[in-house]
Formats: C-alpha cells, sequence, structure tokens
C-alpha cells in the first residue's frame, strides 16, 4: 500500500470503488475502527460462532423448503411414489413435505440439513450460555447481552417447536395436542386461549398456516434483531479473555479481525457446515414417511418433542394427575403446574446474574473472565441447574430409559419425582467441594510447585518427593483472581447507640455473601509473603 | 524413545496411561469373554397328543398344572388354543425361564414338530384359535396403506410408529416386531400374549391382520429401505437429539478446539 499523493497518477480501480463507497457509506472510518478489532483466542470462544453459523445454515436452507411447501390443512389422497401411504388421506402440508422428501431434488438432504441444523443450533446456544456463565462473563457490562442471548435460546426453541410441527405428522400433531392441553389447563381463559389459537375446536383447519408464519417470520424475524443486537455488543464490549500474563481488564490479547480472525471463522463456518451436512447424510432425521400423517384419533408410544422442548415433556411426564372439581370447573393441576414450572425453569439461570451482582455488590466492569473453581458457589448453582434441566430430560423420555435399560418406567418416574428436588441440592454441595479441592490444589501447585513424579533419596535415607517450581507465568495465570470480601452489615447500634434498621433485604443479601465468600466459601488465595515464606529455602515439605 | 521417556513425568501422562489400560482390559476381555453357549437339547419324535402330553409334563406342568388347569405361578390353559401354543413357544417365550414383569423372546428350544404335538395336546384340553396356515397370514396382494392406518390406529400406541417397541407399565414392554414372522404376528393378534390385547376376526377380519402384516414387513422388514441414511433405532426425538449432542455438536467442539489449538501464535517468548 503506497501512500501515492500525486494527484495527477489515475488510482487503481480498487481505490476507486472504494473511494466512492467512502463517499456514500463512510466504510474507511468504519474499517478502521473495526479491522484490527482484536479477539482473543480460546476453544470456547467460538461456540457463539457454531450457533450463528447454523442459524445462518436453517436460514438458507428454510428458504429452500418454503419454494415447495403449502401450508395448508386441506385434505388430499397420497399419490406419491412412497408405497406404504399411497391411498391415505392427509393434509397438503404433509403432502408437500412428502413431495419434499421423495421428489423434490436434494429435497430430503436439505430437510435434514434444516432439521439437523437446528438440533444443533439449539444445543450449541445452550452450551454456549453455560460457557458464558461458568466464566462469569455475563458480569457487568454484558448483563444485556447475557438477556439477548437468553432470549434467542427460548426464540429457538420456540421457533423449532413451530417448525417441527409444520409437516403435520403423526408425532408433532401429537406435540401440538400436548401444547393445546397445556393451555386448556389455564384457568379460566384456557379455552379461550385455545380457540383464538387454533381458529375453534382442535385440530381445525388453520393452525398449519398459523404456525408457519410464526415459524417463517415472526420467531426468525426478531431473532435476527436479537442476533445483530447481540454481535453488535460483541463488538462494542469487545471479547473477554482468560486471565495470563500481559493481560489486564484493560485489553485485549489475542489476533486482529482483519485477516487473522476473517479466515479462521470463514473456515470455521464451513467446517461447522461441512460437520452438518455429513450428519444429515448419513442420519434419519423425523421421517414423516414412517410416522404417517396426524389424525387426532392416533397416537404413537415413543412421542416426544425434539430434545429442547424435552424438559418440559418430562415435567408434565412426572406430574401426578392431580386436578380440582369445584362447581362444575375443572382444575386441571396435573398440566397447569408443569406448565407453570416450564418458565420458571429457564428463568431460573437467567436472572442468576443479577442475583449475583447484588450480593457482590460489584459495581465494576469485568473483561477477565473466571475459571469456574474459582467462582464455586457461582460454579455449583450453574452445574445443580443442568442436573435439574437433566433429570427433567431423563424423565421426559423415561419410556426409552425403560426398554433401553430394562428398568419400570414406574420407578423412573419416581426417581425423577425426588430427585426434581434432591439431585440439584446434592449436585451443588458435590460441586462446590470440587471447587473448594481444586482451588486447594492451585494453592499448593504455587506455594509448592508441580509435583514431578521423581522420588530422590537424601543422604541420610529419607525418600522425597521432588516438586518442580512453577514459571512466573503460570504462578500470575494461577493467583490472577480477585476474591471478594463478605459483605457486612455493620455495627448493630450506630454512633449514637440507636439500634439501626436494617431491611430484610440486607440481611439476605449478607447471608448469602457469607456463603459465597465467607470462610470455607473460598481457599484464600497464596500471597506473595507466603511464597516467599516457603521458597526462601528451608528445604523441601 | 527417548522422546516418550521425556515425557513421562508431564500432568497428562497419568491420564494417557489410564487410557490405554482401559482399552486394553476392555480389549482382552472382547477377545477372551466366553460367548454365550446355547444348551439345546433335542428329544422326540412322534407325532400325537401322547406325545405333546409327555413334554408338556416335563416343560410346562411345573406352573401350569399337571392338567393345564393353572397354578399360582402360571394360568390355566384350557380354552387357550393351539395358535396360543405355537406362538409362545416358537418365539422362546415358554417355557418361561423366570418369573418377572414379563417373558421375555429368546431361542426356541423345541423344533416345529414338537411344537405341534405340544399345541395339539394344549387344544385338546379345550376349544382355542387354531394354528393359522400360510394362506391366512401371507401378506402377498395385501393393501399396506390401509394396514398402517390400521397399525397407527390399534398397534403403534405400544409398538411405536414402524413397531420398534415401547415401555408399559411396571417393567412390562412391547416387544420390537423386527423379523417377527408372519406367522408369529397373527397368532399374537389372534391370541393376545402377556400384555397385549387380543385381536380376534370378530374386530379385526382376517384381511385387516393381513393387511398390517403387509405393513410391518414394509416399514419394518429385511428388504426395508431407509431414505434418509441411518435410522437410529426409528425411536424418533431421543434418538435423534442424543445423536444430535454427540456426533453434531460434539464434534464441532472438536473441530473448535482443533481450529483455536492451529493459530497464528505470537512467538514464544
Amino acid at each position: 500500500m503506497s501512500t501515492n499523493t500525486d494527484s495527477k497518477r489515475k488510482a487503481p480501480a480498487g481505490e476507486r470503488v472504494a473511494d466512492w463507497a467512502d463517499g456514500r457509506l463512510g466504510i474507511y472510518s468504519l474499517a478502521k475502527a473495526n479491522m484490527r478489532k482484536i479477539f482473543p483466542d480460546h476453544w470456547s470462544f467460538m461456540l457463539g460462532e457454531i450457533c450463528l453459523y447454523s442459524f445462518i445454515i436453517i436460514i438458507l436452507t428454510g428458504v429452500y423448503l418454503t419454494l415447495f411447501f403449502h401450508p395448508s390443512m386441506n385434505e388430499v389422497e397420497y399419490a406419491g411414489s412412497y408405497v406404504p401411504l399411497q391411498g391415505q388421506l392427509m393434509s397438503e402440508a404433509f403432502n408437500s413435505t412428502m413431495h419434499i422428501s421423495f421428489e423434490v431434488r436434494g429435497g430430503l438432504l436439505i430437510r435434514q440439513i434444516h432439521h439437523w441444523a437446528a438440533l444443533i443450533f439449539v444445543a450449541a446456544m445452550l452450551v454456549h450460555m453455560m460457557r458464558v456463565f461458568f466464566t462469569g462473563a455475563f458480569r457487568k457490562p454484558r448483563e444485556v447481552n447475557w438477556l439477548f442471548g437468553f432470549l434467542l435460546l427460548v426464540l429457538g426453541m420456540f421457533t423449532g417447536f413451530t417448525g417441527y410441527s409444520l409437516p403435520d405428522d403423526l408425532l408433532s400433531g401429537t406435540g401440538v395436542r400436548f401444547m393445546q392441553g397445556a393451555i386448556l389447563s389455564v384457568p379460566i381463559v384456557g379455552t379461550y386461549l385455545s380457540m383464538f389459537l387454533f381458529g375453534g375446536e382442535f385440530p381445525g383447519g388453520d393452525f398449519v398456516a398459523r404456525f408457519y408464519s410464526v415459524h417463517i417470520l415472526l420467531l426468525p424475524g426478531i431473532m435476527m434483531g436479537l442476533l445483530v443486537a447481540h454481535l453488535i455488543l460483541v463488538f462494542y464490549h469487545k471479547h473477554t479473555q482468560f486471565a495470563g500474563p500481559g493481560r489486564s481488564n484493560k485489553n485485549v490479547v489475542g489476533m486482529p479481525l482483519l485477516p487473522v480472525y476473517m479466515a479462521k471463522a470463514g473456515g470455521f463456518f464451513f467446517l461447522v457446515f461441512g460437520v452438518i451436512a455429513v450428519v444429515s447424510a448419513i442420519a434419519t432425521i423425523n421421517p414423516i414417511w414412517a410416522i404417517g400423517p396426524y389424525r387426532p384419533d392416533q397416537v404413537s408410544t415413543g412421542a416426544q418433542p425434539d430434545w429442547y422442548m424435552g424438559f418440559s415433556e418430562g415435567l408434565i411426564r412426572v406430574m401426578p394427575g392431580w386436578e380440582i372439581n369445584l362447581w362444575g370447573h375443572t382444575l386441571v393441576l396435573g398440566v397447569f403446574i408443569p406448565l407453570v414450572i416450564f418458565p420458571l425453569v429457564l428463568a431460573a439461570i437467567a436472572v442468576y446474574p443479577f442475583i449475583e451482582s447484588w450480593v457482590t455488590g460489584d459495581k465494576r466492569e469485568h473483561h477477565i473472565l473466571d475459571r469456574p473453581r474459582n467462582a464455586p458457589t457461582r460454579t455449583a448453582f450453574g452445574v445443580a441447574w443442568l442436573t435439574w434441566y437433566f433429570v427433567l430430560l431423563v424423565g421426559g423420555g423415561n419410556d426409552l430409559w425403560a426398554t433401553h435399560f430394562h428398568l419400570s418406567i414406574n420407578s423412573i418416574t419416581w426417581f425423577v419425582r425426588i430427585a426434581f428436588f434432591v439431585a440439584p441440592v446434592l449436585a451443588f454441595v458435590i460441586t462446590k467441594r470440587i471447587c473448594l479441592g481444586l482451588q486447594r490444589r492451585d494453592k499448593e501447585k504455587v506455594l509448592h510447585g508441580r509435583e514431578s513424579g521423581i522420588i530422590k533419596r537424601l543422604p541420610h535415607g529419607e525418600f522425597i518427593e521432588v516438586h518442580e517450581p512453577l514459571n512466573q507465568e503460570q504462578l500470575h495465570t494461577l493467583t490472577a483472581h480477585e476474591q471478594y470480601k463478605p459483605f457486612e452489615l455493620g455495627p448493630e447500634v450506630d454512633e449514637h447507640g440507636v439500634r439501626r434498621k436494617l431491611s430484610r433485604g440486607e440481611k439476605l443479601r449478607a447471608k448469602l455473601s457469607k456463603g459465597y465468600y465467607g470462610e470455607d466459601n473460598q481457599i484464600p488465595k497464596p500471597t506473595a509473603d507466603e511464597y516467599k515464606e516457603i521458597t526462601s529455602g528451608h528445604g523441601h515439605h | 524413545m527417548k522422546k516418550l521417556s521425556a515425557r513421562r513425568r508431564h500432568p497428562l501422562a497419568a491420564v494417557v496411561v489410564l487410557l490405554l489400560a482401559l482399552a486394553a482390559t476392555g480389549g482382552l476381555y472382547a477377545a477372551f469373554a466366553p460367548a454365550d453357549k446355547a444348551q439345546a437339547d433335542e428329544t422326540a419324535q412322534s407325532l400325537a397328543i401322547d406325545e405333546g402330553k409327555k413334554l408338556y409334563a416335563v416343560g410346562c406342568a411345573s406352573c401350569h398344572g399337571t392338567g393345564g388347569q393353572g397354578t399360582s405361578d402360571g394360568p390355566s390353559l384350557v380354552g387357550v388354543g393351539a395358535a396360543a401354543v405355537d406362538f409362545q413357544v416358537g418365539t422362546g417365550r415358554m417355557p418361561a425361564q423366570q418369573p418377572g414383569a414379563q417373558v421375555p423372546k429368546k431361542k426356541n428350544i423345541y423344533n416345529q414338530a414338537e411344537i405341534d404335538q405340544l399345541a395339539a395336546y394344549v387344544a385338546s384340553l379345550g376349544a382355542g384359535p387354531a394354528v393359522p396356515t400360510d394362506k391366512q397370514y401371507n401378506p402377498e396382494g395385501a393393501d399396506i396403506g390401509k394396514g398402517g392406518e390400521l397399525f397407527r390406529s390399534n398397534c403403534a400406541q405400544c409398538h411405536n410408529f414402524t413397531g420398534e417397541g415401547g415401555a408399559l407399565t411396571h417393567g412390562k414392554f412391547a416387544p420390537s416386531l423386527e423379523g417377527v414372522s408372519p406367522k408369529h404376528i397373527y397368532e399374537a393378534m389372534q391370541t393376545g400374549p402377556q400384555n397385549m390385547p387380543s385381536f380376534p376376526d370378530t374386530t379385526m377380519p382376517e384381511k385387516e391382520k393381513k393387511d398390517i402384516i403387509a405393513y410391518i414387513d414394509a416399514v419394518n422388514g429385511d428388504e426395508t429401505p431407509s431414505p434418509g441414511g441411518l435410522s437410529l433405532g426409528g425411536l424418533g426425538p431421543v434418538s435423534e437429539g442424543l445423536f444430535a449432542w454427540i456426533f453434531g455438536l460434539g464434534v464441532m467442539i472438536a473441530v473448535a478446539v482443533w481450529v483455536a489449538a492451529r493459530t497464528a501464535k505470537a512467538k514464544k517468548s
């Protein structure tokens, strides 16, 4: 790049195009500000990219599918090439999906890419969210972006639900019926809501067309907006990084967007696309030809939703069938309680960052990530939530657990009912213990070095294991985290000897803070003095 | 070798050794573990109720009683018919190995002649459905589409969309229909073994049974094509979700680790 100021010479074509564009779009300053943007390197920072790329793949394949799909519930007789369904009555939606699968060129592959990518998309969002959670990347200034991401997860779940319901097959139709049953269980307004949503009695002739516009227009539109906002905020806040030598809260150590990250991200897109394409080429998903068209009077065993809705299935499956009959009205608690718990399960993890910031009272910005072990209570909470989620997934697949592990489905259901309350607590306690143990080990390593496995015999006959001291970089990394002091309520009386008024909230905060950072809830990290004392040469320990 | 010994104190060395040891013991076990040997023992030749009675006294009487009247361990066989015997013994379910929630299918130790003798004896205890003939259960020319509709209305609740089987209460289950012969499917519908309801000709005529058999053969037979690739057990979203997590996201995370490890690093100081 020569900066020739000689105005006589005609600039090369590329420069002229760039100049033209800059005069109208201002790309120079944009590019200057962003091209050298630095991103830190860590495999876990690429989880969000998996979400982004699978989302792009879903949109591209989805557009292709809309070219052939007929969102209509008009009844037609199947006359396609799949013999076991010939002569059967089905909706046009199912018929056109059969057409996509068996007659449209590449249709089945695109359908499978679309569906597999959707499963992977939501899974990647969950894992990405857990990465952000366990490393504390949700702390100020990123709380809003955490919420954007959470909303993307929830919307992704519902976009998936409305999407797999579109073919109007027996499996998804059972799922829609399930949802309608949950809506009906809402006291007072349930029946009205159901009639409104389905345009009359279930299933009616409208829901596929309605789900279609929600699935291809409304939800993806909102998701697209949120996604852009999510990415803008990532740019604006800059990426977080793990602690290490040369890394501080004020810098970002990594590689520039151009050319390194563009190349890496571009390549990674194709790798993600490749994995999804291979999975879609070798494994069937949602074989609607084997499942058959939906008819409200038919049902199959093993009727589960796609995995991301599995926990709601679990909630319903393990809930005792309670109901209250009063003055000719039925309150179906067996369905209504799971319906209420369903959003609470998700909200539990969504609101956590705000609870933590309230407990710590920390208003500073954080750009250095925590190692999960250094935030034992948070890590324990996250693992407890995941355990909770997994227990519900077990409940949702209780029949397959029963057949594949030769268990009684009733025992599994009872196990899930009890584990729903007990397992998260156990997971919390165990995880916290493990984190504290790891903190102790880090401390040990800093002070005494790494166990080298070399046994040395001293002249007087004693055997010792030689410990290798860590280098400066490792020492820094292991001790870079800061440790909070528990929040103290202060003296009970003020300077005049009058009892201070302490709100309940403050007392709770103090209690929680003690649980987070009090004695025995974090291991004080080694100080420089301790290190000197030990390494000053009084031999081994 | 020098390279190897230099790394034996690496923090990950123990993990690698552990993995190798696990793989080695697992592999050795798989190679040397004794294979299950069948302990079939065949005797018997004649063709009469008497012969069947002798077989019955050896294999069945301890649970069903010496005259087929039933005991606390097994139901009465009066009136179950030859079809029930042909199904239960022919699929190896009877004689049962042990009491339990449900008697599973296992290797059949009787030959067809012995089964016929047993069936003849049990049929002589009281009238019941006879063993169907090939003309009755042969699915040739049946309406597969109609069979699918009937299957989804009557069978899929327990046996899944394509007959992969499913769970019932308290450890009972609806078995997979894969590889079950048309005759046995017909007999099962006719007699309702174990937890299955029976579908006699009055509720499900012979033709409909044929349609169902033809449908099962079309969607779960040896030559059923799987246009989408691996069928993942045909179990629906649970196995699909597991596959997406492990072979979709799992592989992608492995790829991400690989990409992140191969970076244009600034020179290590």
